[in-house]
């Protein structure tokens, strides 16, 4: 199977001006200016195979949203080989464009004043979609993330979850092949965000579409993504399953329990995180969980007893800092 | 090209839903805008009278014309502003711009376009008062009401294609208002925008030929209000047409390379 994305080598450099503060510093920088490089994406590379949904995970600043205005065609990398079905994106060519998708959760396409159902028109006309097609998905769209009562209000009056969903009708009409998604359901709550997920994993299903996602929101990535990919500082940190990610990556297990007396001392046992309602959680060294496990069943009479890997929040927020170190 | 022109309707369509939304502020953007034209033409009525009637061939009523065409040439003439590319490029508008399969150019144009038609609705009852208060004279022939139709929408594409030209330099620097303000002191003076260009000294009627600003000011009214040959009516819209070729030329170099310089830094 031929990939659907492929990166290679890829690199985005920039050349930015600094100087010191103060006056001098000011009148100095009149005639010879200090720039440095700031390297946003230092020479990753990846494949991404059709059908896919991958999590492109890491911190503020280590190139998520870099990589993916390169993958949409919005950046020139500095180099390195970029391919998105075999189109250069660099190009921006309309057949590209008309295959592919860029959602941010913080910009809109849509008409502020009017019902989303016209935004929904107008992108009919920028995709060219046949009218047949448009009114079928329009819809299947709008019956998946329930919007039938919303479409006739003008966006104005929707609130930021009731306007995503639409943003996502408007981005998802021409039926792209390729979603690059970045952020998409920053400041929703819970129930919101779980409702866009599901409708890009149905979306994913129904079309065989490939899914590149930026989240801060690990429920989103562990709802969505098999694979992730992380990145820190511009430089690829792993690629795979995200179970081994947590494998590879987490030091610590989760021991949670249930006692008859919640309020003895554990402290010997591990580290105790949270004590409530008579459950106690423990966060215990990895290699040390069966040890520990077998000590506390049999100095303690133990009514429950769970062992669950660490939350890939944790685990996540474990590679950044490791690496931060290094 | 039907793509195209299913497109453009549909992006005008958006546009004059958008204004009749917002139909009470529009109407009190022209309303506002009518206090310049007003100031001029009571100052040469005034000045015209005190002359015996006539200033430079213009009588009173010559004025009035003109400056009641005046209001809907400049609702005309309203285009997507450098302040604007500024502002899409700093807020980052261009990029989801860029993520579609037609031009941003064309965009604006289509959207503009659609303005328009709420405009030139608009317009009518502001010019019948006008007219009622300061008594026009006008001799309309159907040639000039076709060439006036053609020539207001030839100075709002003129004008488009210059100011996204002087909306590009936003693509390296955002400071620069300095330049604007100097094209807009400009385009007062060789526009006919201030006064009839027949009354400004010859010098500068001679400079005005070699520069587009007359063609999206005083050539448009002077179709309507004026006493131009059927000649110099066609060679106005042939110059119009000149200067929209040159002027998409022009802003289709300088893109390709203000974009390259985008995709370079981002936005």
């Amino acid at each position: 199977m031929s990939s659907v994305i492929t990166i290679s080598k890829l690199a985005k450099h920039y050349q930015v001006p600094e100087r010191e503060g103060g006056l001098k510093a000011a009148v100095t920088s009149l005639f010879k200016r200090k720039y440095r490089t700031v390297k946003a994406v230092d020479g990753i590379s990846f494949n991404i195979e059709p059908g896919e949904v991958v999590g492109f995970l890491g911190p503020n600043g280590a190139g998520k949203t870099t990589t993916l205005k390169m993958l949409s065609g919005l950046l020139h990398p500095t180099s390195g080989e970029v391919s998105v079905m075999g189109y250069e994106p660099r190009h921006r060519s309309h057949d590209y464009l008309r295959q592919i998708t860029l959602v941010m959760g913080n910009r809109n396409q849509l008409t502020w004043d009017l019902p989303a159902l016209d935004s929904f028109d107008l992108q009919r006309a920028i995709y060219g979609i046949p009218v047949d097609q448009f009114k079928r998905t329009r819809d299947e769209f709008i019956e998946l993330l329930e919007l039938k009562d919303l479409v006739n209000k003008p966006v104005r009056n929707l609130s930021l979850g009731e306007r995503m969903k639409m943003e996502f009708v408007v981005a998802l009409l021409h039926r792209p092949k390729v979603l690059f998604l970045d952020e998409p359901t920053i400041g929703l709550d819970v129930t919101m965000q779980r409702r866009i997920r599901t409708f890009v994993a149905e979306y994913n299903r129904r079309y065989n579409a490939t899914v590149l996602l930026t989240s801060h929101y690990m429920a989103d990535v562990e709802a969505l993504c098999k694979r992730v990919i992380v990145i820190h500082h511009g430089r690829l940190l792993f690629d795979g399953d995200l179970s081994t990610l947590v494998r590879q990556f987490s030091s610590y297990k989760t021991l949670s329990l249930t006692l008859p007396n919640p309020e003895v001392d554990l402290v010997k046992y591990g580290e105790v995180i949270s004590r409530e309602d008579g459950r106690v959680t423990l966060r215990v060294p990895k290699a040390q969980t069966s040890q520990v496990t077998a000590r506390l069943l049999s100095d303690f009479q133990v009514d429950d007893l769970t062992v669950e890997d660490a939350p890939v929040d944790d685990v996540i927020d474990q590679v950044f800092s490791q690496k931060e170190e290094a | 090209m039907r793509r195209y022109v299913e497109y453009f309707l549909a992006t005008a369509r958006i546009s004059i839903l958008s204004q009749i939304q917002y139909r009470v502020a529009n109407y009190f953007y022209m309303i506002g805008m009518i206090a310049e034209p007003v100031i001029y033409l009571v100052v040469w009525s005034t000045i015209a009278k005190q002359l015996g009637g006539v200033v430079g061939g213009y009588t009173a009523g010559a004025f009035a014309a003109y400056y009641i065409v005046w209001t809907l040439v400049r609702n005309m003439n309203i285009v997507f502003t450098p302040f604007g590319w500024e502002n899409r490029i700093r807020e980052g508008e261009l990029s989801m711009s860029l993520m579609r399969p037609v031009h941003p150019i064309i965009s604006d144009i289509a959207y503009f376009s659609g303005w328009k038609v709420v405009v030139i609705i608009l317009w009518i009852p502001i010019a019948i008062f006008l007219a009622w208060i300061f008594k026009p004279t006008i001799e309309f022939t159907v040639l000039k009401a076709i060439v006036f139709f053609i020539a207001i929408w030839g100075a709002f594409l003129i004008r488009t294609m210059l100011l996204s030209l002087l909306g590009m330099i936003t693509f390296w620097t955002t400071r620069v208002s300095a330049i604007f303000d100097l094209y807009f002191a400009l385009e007062l003076i060789l526009s006919g925008r201030l006064v009839p260009m027949t009354l400004m000294p010859a010098w500068v009627q001679n400079l005005s030929n070699y520069l587009p600003f007359k063609y999206t000011f005083f050539f448009p009214i002077d179709a309507l209000v004026g006493n131009m040959s059927t000649n110099e009516l066609w060679m106005g819209i042939g110059m119009q047409i000149f200067w929209i070729t040159l002027g998409a030329s022009l802003l289709s170099l300088v893109w390709r390379v203000a974009i390259k310089q985008f995709s370079a830094v981002g936005g």
